[in-house]
């Protein structure tokens, strides 16, 4: 049997996820005894081909259908695949595109998938981590089945490689267009007008802990006081209480201040996501569970409301009444 | 044009509690709308206001005391309630995908909708998968991760903004019938008032089992077994600044002024 990886790639590169998926494959491969299998679709395949050509993969499969990701194009493609090469695990990134199609293989070869993998072992049977409840609890999900479908959540793994010698195989796979019930029509990049957080060295950032948008004049204040750079969560920013450009997140922006002050925020993966390259990590959180103080440097387990209007004071200014 | 939403119930867990065996006591658990699916409900309903649909109708797979959720959900707008539940799901640790897509599309093709959406994922078990999986058993055309939808004229095709990662968008256009997964922040969910919330009330719940749907218990068979259960390993390093607010945030200004952010 075999490992069967499926790349990623965007406009025109290969995505970090793609040489984490391959860390996973080879550590499975390796614990199975089984070859590692690579699949390319669309793009510069040859290229990418020889990018992912790396120590411990036997045989990329390269398959060109257009230049980009459609969803419909990359199901039926990874579903042939699956039937040309029969791996028992297929490894998928948890990404924005990976959601667009890997429930539909899953669906379509009526094999078992498991979503948002942090970790993978295999003792008989697969064993595969994931998180629940916001990150407060680690399962783990088996299944006594050969073959599964597994979408590993980016950021995980490490991605360091020596170059392999790999078989480059180019398949002819053919698409029945009558199944294709999508167009990917172009791409559009959210507008960044004025500041750009990723510039700043100490950014105070709000999440849902602020309940309120009347709220935000205290963090206002606090930002007028310390000179730092405002920058939120994302329900603030779906709740319209600031613009899209200072969302810092996965789907936001990526973040690396000298210090990062973490308000109200429970610190979901997809947030931490754009702001863990952080020199220091600070969290202002009432819950000693959250997650964020997994990752924080320095804490404080308390209420925002009485720690923020201290925390003014002590820069010299006069908290507004909340 | 008719919309199903598919909308779940979900656990919230509270911040201290226990973990035994691999399972958490029901006394730690408090149950909400999944935060996806109220901003799928406003869309649904914004097109019915817009006159674009003429009936949204909630599709969900939960026990009876997850009407008080649907019930929430029919305050802000859909018309009538479909709930899949039956004795066979009480004891299932993971509802597997597949079996969750069968009952789903059981009801799908009995009420054959137009546009049917789903939530991006649902917050307790953050699975992500349910949506697109639906809509290749039925067939549909799909997207996942839509922050914008405007439907065509014609009522054929379905323009949408897929949110990808670091502020990019995809555009495309997809085929109706269709399963659209619905992001966050898409539109501004609207409270149900209390005047919604009792006319409500008289709103339909229809409650099938599976017996009723056609099917029996193998369905919901799963291939997945939930093994083992923890609270994450922190590998934590943070150094706590305690006491009351005046001395935490006293050690907190002393840090950013050492770190050279802030000048006091
Ligand atoms: C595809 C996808 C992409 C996403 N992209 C992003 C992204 O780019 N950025 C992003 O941020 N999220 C993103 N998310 C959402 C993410 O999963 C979380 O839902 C979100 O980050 C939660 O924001 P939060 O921490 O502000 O809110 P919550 O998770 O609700 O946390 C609020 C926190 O505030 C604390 N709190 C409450 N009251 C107080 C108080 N009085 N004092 C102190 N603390 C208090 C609570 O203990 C809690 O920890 C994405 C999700 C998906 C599915
Ligand atoms: N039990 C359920 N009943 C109805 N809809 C559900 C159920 N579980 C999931 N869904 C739908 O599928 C979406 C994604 O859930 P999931 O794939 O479980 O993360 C949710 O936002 C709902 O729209």
């Amino acid at each position: 049997m075999s490992i069967l990886v499926v790349a990623e790639h965007r406009d025109g590169d290969l995505r970090d996820v793609s040489f984490e998926l391959l860390t996973a494959g080879v550590e499975l491969a390796s614990t199975l005894g089984d070859e590692l299998h690579v699949a390319i679709i669309n793009g510069d395949v040859d290229r990418f081909a020889a990018e992912l050509n790396s120590e411990g993969v036997s045989a990329i499969h390269t398959i060109d259908h257009g230049d980009e990701f459609n969803h419909d194009v990359y199901c039926q493609i990874v579903s042939a695949l699956c039937d040309r090469i029969d791996p028992s695990y297929v490894i998928t990134p948890n990404s924005v595109n990976g959601l667009d199609y890997v429930p539909a293989v899953a669906q379509g070869l009526d094999l078992p998938l498991i979503t948002n993998v942090v970790d993978v072992e295999h003792d008989g049977r697969l064993r595969a981590t994931r998180e629940m409840y916001g990150g407060k609890v680690e399962t783990s999900v088996g299944t006594e089945a050969e073959t599964a479908l597994l979408m590993l959540r980016p950021g995980e793994w490490p991605t360091t490689h020596e170059p392999g010698d790999a078989t480059v195989v180019s398949h002819e796979i053919e698409v029945d267009r009558d199944a294709v019930r999508s167009t990917v029509t172009g791409f559009d990049a959210v507008a960044a007008d004025g500041i750009d957080i990723s510039e700043a060295e100490f950014i105070v950032s709000i999440g849902r802990g602020i309940e309120d948008e009347d709220n935000l004049k205290l963090i206002e204040h606090l930002v007028d006081m310390t000179g730092g750079t405002l920058a939120a969560s994302r329900p603030i920013v779906d709740n319209d209480w600031l613009p899209a450009h200072r969302q810092v997140g996965q789907s936001g922006k990526t973040v690396t201040p000298t210090v990062y002050l973490a308000i109200g925020i429970s610190g979901a993966v997809q947030h931490v996501a754009g702001m863990k390259d952080s020199d220091i990590i600070v969290a202002i959180n009432n819950d000693s569970n959250a997650p964020i103080l997994d990752i924080a440097d320095y804490a404080i387990v308390d209420d925002l409301f009485d720690v923020v209007p201290e925390l003014i004071r002590e820069c010299g200014g006069e908290p507004p009444g909340v | 044009m008719k919309i199903l939403v598919a909308v779940k119930e979900v656990a919230e867990l509270a911040e201290q509690f226990d973990i035994s065996g691999i399972t958490i006591g029901e006394e730690y658990f408090q149950y909400d709308l999944n935060e996806w699916d109220s901003y799928a409900i406003e869309e649904a309903v914004q097109l019915n206001e817009a006159g674009l649909a003429d009936e949204v109708v909630i599709a969900t797979i939960g026990p009876e005391r997850s009407e008080e959720t649907i019930r929430t959900a029919l305050a802000k707008g859909a018309d009538r309630a479909v709930r899949v539940w039956d004795e066979a799901l009480d004891d299932i640790e993971v509802l597997d995908l597949h079996g969750k897509v069968e009952l789903l599309a059981a009801v799908v093709e009995h009420e054959e909708p137009d546009i049917v959406l789903t939530g991006v994922q649902a917050g307790d078990d953050q699975f992500g998968a349910t949506g697109v999986a639906l809509a290749e058993r039925l067939e549909f055309g799909w997207a996942a991760v839509v922050n914008d939808l405007e439907v065509d004229s014609s009522g054929e095709t379905i323009s949408v903004r897929r949110e990808l990662e670091g502020g990019i968008e995809e555009l495309a256009n997809v085929d109706v019938p269709a399963v659209l997964t619905i992001q966050t922040g898409i539109n501004d969910p609207r409270y149900a008032s209390l005047r919604s919330i009792r006319q409500a009330q008289r709103k339909e719940i229809t409650t099938l089992s599976l017996e009723e749907l056609g099917m029996n218990s193998s369905v919901v068979e799963s291939p997945l077994e939930l093994l083992g259960m923890a609270e994450p390993e922190t590998e934590g390093t943070a150094t706590y600044f305690e006491g009351e607010p005046e001395e935490s945030a006293s050690a907190l200004a002393s840090l950013l002024e050492g770190a050279g952010v802030v000048e006091i």
